[in-house]
């Protein structure tokens, strides 16, 4: 079935849809992860975003039970170079084609996707709409610029499960610490990994109010990732500055690392084109060192928008030379833009985690 | 941290003459790794004995030793040179051993020179099994169980310990005959015995059976403040079990889910770490068992390898060059990423498209040899694709091969149609996926086919789409335009217009137009290391139909230049070599130069080298292409071999100007009736030869030219299937042999020049003036093709009456021929005489060897001519310099990979590389050329002479040479009688067929022979000397079966005797001019 891709700058490209049909809207961005498709479909921080992957064979490994992250996929569609038609993977379930449909999606391949990538490295993500029914560019690129964008919106209460609730754990063994952690839309990996290490997680909405997660009692707090504009969110900013103050051990990844800059007074702002992928160089200014990294964010924290007494630009990009990390000089407060817990992608960052850990420790200590 | 000051002198080891499994990706990364020194201030000695190299340009390092590559001569370098670091990993295995032995030997600590890159620990914890080992159990790694074995006894106990099936792994056998696979007890006696026999030392490991499963190898860079970033996934379409140099490869993986990704690169980090390689790039092979994920370890190179340079190519990130700057200090986020310039190097390329790499094989020279891939590798070179899905690079890649196939084509299932299956796939071939097309045409299912050959379903589906793409073309009916989107189809997944022209039973000329008039013409993309996410400054291309075009054609003037695809024997390095000396060359004249290639391995393919690069294979389809992209003033196409030259005509005919000596010149020199015309003119003698188009004819010709003639087919490359026809009962099998090898075109017969001195001669010539750029003398007397026989310059037998002759003859030609360029022409000496043997109006292989002997850059200069320019503007000598020195370049050839084969020198062509030995008289050059072509000479010991009758003269002069200088002397019986009758003693020894002891195989295994003359009895030897022969390629004894290459041979060890050799760098040689 063809399928028609329109962008709000009136450019047009064209394809097949190899999973689903009709008609979806969202901001076009581009992912250079080479594996993690399954991933970034269920990461909810996609939640208003086409993916183009810019890997062109997908599909290859087909899906499976355990590489989800979250709930349901959330990206509005898929675009492609080639749906691999048949799966070959000892964990395979599911092909991809199955899992989209299932789910309502759609999937577009035989889409010049590298065409895509260069044009919205050069013009910044965009307005996207997508039909399988409409292919009438005109119209359909009128659609793209009346959908809704990404900026003032906030995504992350449309993601997060909004409730409080405690995680079930994967091991049944006795945790030593409970970690409060609010839900902006999180990745289940990075609840897997502070379970591994040890944690009892207690999973907050995004809107809940301190006062009910200091009550819990918490050894340590954690701000997941999220999608949409982390300025939208101003009650979370609040509710976070809130905690903080009582110096409770806390940590953030992504758009929890926004939130967290915000309510150490810095200010946030939109990438022209966002950090998608799995090889992006961060230099840890402490050590000196450089990670590779997971990232996947469109908006970023401005390193110059602190007072350089209250905070630390702790992780930089090496390629553009953005905030990818921050720390309160004075409270155990850390945060990062990438992705610690990976899931797509290398897991040269783990460390941070044990590091929160250690920091929740030594405050349980005194 | 900046880069090391404490150290200021740097020499780096080259990997020697080109081998099987090492080629000229050494040159590729050790020329980067002296251009990446230099550039960072630092005096860069080297030392490598392969003059076909871009690396022992005199430009590239500040001294350059082409010295043999050993110990000895590395630490008389040291002692002059006194470097302060030693680079050890950069040139294959064999700058890595020697480095090591260095090591061992205290060499480097007696003059206080630090390994740099990999320490001796380092490469020894890699190397060693054991510790290798050790060292993964301590990061948890599991590698594949193994125990070795020299009883069938112990060998039961090893399998009982590590449980069946298991492998048997003869050590120490020719080609790695003589193992297998063992299901169970019954099987590992009869397997074990068989392997135990075949090895030459009783020994066989016994290794947990990985058969069938998935091998992936990960290219791994390290610095010194443990930054560590994965630049590239190779997957192995092929199972464990075939070795990764012979198995087609594709990047990145495809059939890895992101966990199971993400666990190879951290255990491919552990490793690095366990090892302990500091900084630098290394390779790490995995395998994984498909069926439920289990991993283990297979192997990790401390070292730039054959890997990396296609990893290189394939992502764009400079592997070598990086490694030699982590090597002197620097961080991986100190350098910058020299495609995208703002971006640091500490980062993982990600590619937008697939890269397939496709080995090329040359069983047919070695005929009676084992074709089946197994665990030693036996390819001799590979090209490389690059395409937006899987069935466009796979088709790509074939078209690459230059194998006849334009992609997976009806021609390639014809290779196959007489093949049984079992012969074929089941066990490895090199034409595999052609059967396996033709099986799934045939309706098996792809469950089927993976039980069968252990390819992975998702490689076999690309095959199947293949198929159906191919059906929907055959089911096209015929004399019919094709449909827009069937012919976009068609090109979208890699099909070739020759490959649907054949489909449609029309021309490829039809095909292409049909397709420009629709539109269809390819969009080039670029190779950016990130998937297009940051700006990119290297014009790096490849093709695919898509919508958007990268690759604008400048206003500048500019030359394409076609380089000479895969390696093969008859075409290797020195063409590339030529290609790049011919980019440089246009660069200076102010060309803005394009070079097309799909050769990997090679510094032509380097994005640093012209000014644009288009990875692409060498047929006229995807040339034209090119051309019509960029609109070049034309191309270039002498110096890439063979390839580029056979597309010459074709190229013309659609009106590309091809530069350089016209086309009528090449065609009156390559047609045999009008070359024959041109030499008359000339008053120019050849050899008398006659053309038989069947067997009577032949015969009838070869009794009229008067015996021995040579015979050969035409239109074959190296010398295939020539042979020398001595006797009347030779001719009928030779001529039938002929007519196999190149069928329904006429055999060649000429007179056989016995016992002339044959010369090669390269002539440049700007059809005005001519410069003869050398006068090669072969060692070996003619008979022995011109690539595998020992050369040197300046003559070192001829006299200066005779060279004069030959010159003002070869400039005469050059002159008729109107040549503008290069010309290669073969001449033979013969009672006083000058015959003309061949006339090859292109670079020819021994283009770099001789333009390193004299220092006069002959394929730069050529190249310019080719643009237009003359020889009085260049500051040529009048005449070949007559140098202090002689360079002598000698043949390396790849025995010890086929079994069964004999190892004699023939008018075939089956030598892989070469290397050159220079200095100040003719013996010394060629005692370092034999040294350096591991040839190890003794001084002394006992040698083993055995001749048929006719040589026997000449061996009793070499015998008594060889006892005067102490040697003892071994002779089966004939010759121990000659000997005998001419008052020299020989200890004589049984013959194999006696089956009596002692014979002479066993006097190698106890050691107790240092050298071996064995020349063949007659036309078809017999089984016995074959086995000579071949034991002693195997023990890397010095093995000479002509009698001039044992006249040299002898000479050179005299005249080393009680002599300590010196080295001497081509800038001292050069200087002294």
């Amino acid at each position: 079935m063809k399928a028609l891709i329109a962008l709000e700058d009136g450019t047009t490209f064209e394809g097949e849809a190899f999973a689903g049909s009709g008609e979806v809207y969202g901001e076009l961005v581009f992912n250079t992860s080479m594996t993690g498709y399954q991933e970034i479909l269920t990461d909810p921080s996609y939640k208003g975003q086409i993916v183009t992957l810019t890997y062109p064979l997908i599909g290859n490994y087909g899906v499976n039970d355990q590489d989800v992250e979250s709930y349901e996929p959330h990206a509005a569609g898929l675009v492609v170079g080639e749906a691999s038609r048949i799966t070959s993977n000892w964990r395979c379930t599911q092909s991809l084609n199955d899992y989209l449909v299932e789910n309502n999606m759609l999937g577009v391949h035989l889409v010049d996707t590298r065409a895509i990538t260069l044009h919205i490295r050069s013009k910044g993500a965009m307005k996207c709409a997508i039909s399988t029914t409409d292919l009438d560019p005109d119209s359909l690129i009128q659609k793209a610029r009346d959908s809704q964008g990404l900026v003032g919106r906030d995504l992350a209460s449309e993601v997060s499960r909004g409730e409080r609730y405690i995680w079930e754990p994967e091991d049944k063994t006795p945790k030593q610490r409970r970690i409060a952690t609010i839900d902006c839309g999180l990745k289940y990996n990075q609840l897997r990994i502070l379970q591994r290490l040890g944690c009892e997680i207690e999973v907050f909405g995004n809107k809940a109010n301190a006062k009910d997660i200091l009550e819990s009692k918490p050894d340590g707090l954690f701000i997941s990732n999220g999608p949409g504009d982390p300025s939208a969110v101003p009650e979370s900013v609040s509710m976070i500055q809130e905690i903080i103050e009582t110096g409770l051990p806390t940590f953030g990844i992504c758009f929890g690392h926004q939130l967290i800059g915000q309510a150490l007074g810095g200010k946030t702002f939109k990438l022209k084109f966002g950090h998608r992928g799995g090889n992006q160089p961060v230099k840890n200014l402490l050590k000196g060192t450089v990670e590779i990294t997971a990232q996947n964010h469109g908006f970023c924290v401005d390193k110059d928008s602190f007072d350089s007494d209250i905070v630390e630009i702790t992780h930089i990009n090496l390629n553009d030379l953005t905030c990818e990390g921050l720390r309160h000089k004075k409270l155990p407060v850390f945060s990062v833009q990438y992705h610690p817990e990976a899931a797509p992608g290398p897991n040269d960052s783990l460390y941070l985690f044990d590091q929160f850990i250690q920091s929740v420790d030594e405050h349980k200590d005194s | 941290m900046p880069k090391r000051d404490d150290i200021k002198t740097i020499m780096l080891i080259g990997s020697g003459p080109i081998i099987i499994g090492q080629a000229c990706e050494f040159d590729y990364s050790g020329t980067q790794a002296c251009k990446a020194l230099r550039e960072e201030g630092y005096r860069v000695v080297l030392i490598n004995s392969n003059p076909a190299t871009i690396m022992t340009d005199p430009e590239i390092a500040d001294r350059t030793y082409v010295e043999p590559v050993t110990p000895e001569a590395v630490e008389k370098i040291i002692a002059k040179e006194r470097p302060d670091a030693l680079l050890p990993t950069l040139g294959g295995q064999t700058g890595l051993n020697t480095a090591l032995r260095c090591a061992e030997m205290g060499i480097l600590d007696k003059y206080g020179v630090e390994m740099i890159g990999a320490r001796a620990d380092v490469i020894h914890r890699a190397e060693d099994r054991e510790e290798f080992k050790a060292a993964m159990a301590s990061v948890n790694i599991p590698t594949l169980q193994s125990i070795q074995v020299n009883s069938v006894e112990q060998a039961l106990e090893a399998a009982a310990e590590i449980g069946y099936p298991v492998i048997v792994r003869p050590s120490f056998t020719l080609g790695g005959t003589g193992g297998g696979t063992a299901q169970d007890e019954d099987e590992l006696r009869k397997i074990a015995a068989g392997g135990i026999k075949a090895s030459l030392n009783s020994t066989v490991l016994i290794e947990e059976s990985v058969y069938g499963w998935k091998e992936y190898e990960l290219e791994v860079m390290r610095d010194k403040n443990d930054n560590v970033v994965i630049i590239c996934t190779i997957e192995n379409l092929d199972h464990m079990g075939l070795h990764t140099g012979d198995s087609i490869t594709v990047a990145p993986a495809q059939t890895l889910s992101d966990p199971e990704f993400q666990m190879l690169r951290d255990a491919a980090i552990d490793v690095m770490r366990a090892i302990g390689v500091e900084t630098g790039g290394s390779n790490v092979q995995f395998c994984i068992d498909p069926k439920t994920g289990r991993m283990a370890v297979i192997e990790m190179n401390p070292r730039v390898s054959r890997s990396s340079a296609l990893a290189s190519k394939a992502t764009g990130y400079p592997i070598a060059k990086i490694a030699a700057k982590l090597a002197v200090g620097y961080t991986l986020d100190e350098l910058s990423n020299d495609i995208t310039r703002d971006t640091p190097a500490s980062f993982e390329p990600v590619l937008d498209y697939c890269v397939v790499k496709i080995p090329r094989f040359a069983f047919e020279k070695f005929p009676g040899s084992d074709a089946r891939l197994g665990v030693s590798m036996k390819s001799v070179g590979e090209t490389m694709s690059i395409g937006k899905n899987m069935k466009e690079a796979l088709q790509k890649a074939f078209r690459g091969l230059e194998r006849g196939v334009n992609g997976l084509d009806l021609k390639a299932e014809a290779v196959v149609a007489d093949q049984p299956l079992e012969g074929s796939f089941a066990i490895a071939s090199p034409d595999r996926l052609f059967r396996i097309k033709t099986e799934l045409k045939a309706g098996r299912s792809i469950e089927e086919l993976y039980k069968l050959t252990h390819i992975d379903p998702w490689f076999l589906d690309i095959m199947q789409q293949i198929c159906e793409i191919e059906k929907k073309l055959i089911d096209h009916p015929k004399n019919t335009p094709l449909s827009h989107e069937l012919l976009t189809e068609a090109k979208h997944n890699g099909f070739s217009d020759q490959q649907i022209a054949e489909i449609l039973d029309c021309e490829e000329k039809q095909i292409r137009e049909q397709r420009k008039e629709a539109g269809i013409i390819p969009t080039y993309s670029l190779v950016d290391t990130c998937a297009g996410e940051f700006p990119a400054y290297t014009p790096y291309y490849y093709s695919s139909y898509r919508s958007f075009n990268e690759s604008t054609s400048s206003d500048k003037k500019k030359i394409m230049v076609l380089g000479s695809g895969p390696n093969r024997i008859g075409q290797g390095i020195e063409f590339d070599y030529c290609c790049v000396h011919t980019v440089m060359a246009l660069r200076e004249e102010g060309y803005e130069t394009i070079m097309v290639n799909s050769n990997p391995e090679t510094v032509s393919t380097d994005y640093d080298t012209s000014d644009k690069l288009y990875f692409e294979p060498l047929t006229f389809e995807d040339v034209m292409n090119i051309f019509e992209n960029e609109q070049p003033e034309g191309v270039i196409v002498q110096m890439g071999g063979q390839t580029p030259l056979n597309l010459s005509t074709k190229l013309a005919a659609a009106g590309v100007p091809v530069l350089g000596t016209p086309a009528d010149s090449i065609d009156r020199a390559e047609d045999r009736e009008r070359c024959r015309v041109l030499l008359d003119k000339l008053g120019l003698k050849q050899p008398q030869s006659a053309t038989a188009m069947n067997t009577d004819e032949a015969v009838a010709a070869a009794m009229d030219i008067g015996l021995p003639v040579m015979i050969r087919p035409s239109y074959v490359l190296g010398g295939r299937a020539m042979m020398i026809a001595y006797e009347e009962k030779d001719i009928v099998p030779y001529v039938e042999a002929a007519f196999e090898a190149s069928p329904e075109h006429p055999v060649l017969i000429d007179r056989f020049l016995e016992n002339a001195v044959e010369c090669d001669v390269d002539v440049l010539c700007d059809s005005e003036d001519v410069y003869i750029g050398g006068v090669m003398q072969h060692v070996e007397a003619a008979g022995v093709h011109s690539g595998d026989s020992a050369c040197c310059t300046p003559p070192f037998s001829l006299d200066d009456e005779m060279i004069e002759v030959i010159k003002s003859n070869c400039a005469k030609i050059a002159l008729e021929l109107n040549v503008k360029g290069l010309l290669n022409v073969q001449v033979a000496v013969c009672d006083g005489e000058m015959f003309i043997i061949e006339i090859n109006p292109r670079a020819s292989r021994t283009i770099p060897y001789v333009s390193k002997a004299t220092n006069i850059p002959l394929a730069k200069l050529a190249a310019k001519v080719s643009v237009g320019r003359k020889l009085k503007d260049f500051d040529l000598p009048e005449d070949t310099p007559k140098t202090e020195w002689y360079a002598v370049k000698e043949a390396v050839l790849p025995f010890n990979r086929f079994a069964g084969v004999d190892p004699v020198l023939s008018p075939e062509m089956k030598s892989t590389g070469e290397v050159m030995g220079i200095d100040r008289t003719f013996e010394a050059a060629y005692w370092k050329s034999q040294i350096a072509s591991y040839q190890n000479l003794p001084e002394g010991g006992a040698a083993f002479l055995s001749a048929k009758d006719a040589d026997k003269p000449w061996i009793v002069e070499i015998a008594r040479t060889l006892t005067d200088l102490g040697f003892s002397i071994l002779a089966t019986e004939g010759t121990a009688n000659a000997l005998a009758a001419a008052d020299i003693t020989a200890e004589k020894l049984f013959k194999l067929a006696d089956q009596q002891s002692p014979n002479i195989t066993d006097y190698m295994r106890d050691g107790k022979v240092s050298l071996l003359v064995n020349t063949p009895s007659g036309p078809t030897a017999r089984e016995d000397e074959v086995r000579i022969r071949g034991e002693a390629i195997l023990r890397g004894l010095p093995l000479i079966t002509t009698e001039w290459g044992a006249r040299a041979t002898i000479d050179g060890i005299a005249h080393m005797a009680d002599k300590d050799w010196d080295v001497t760098s081509l800038q001292e040689f050069f200087e002294s001019i």
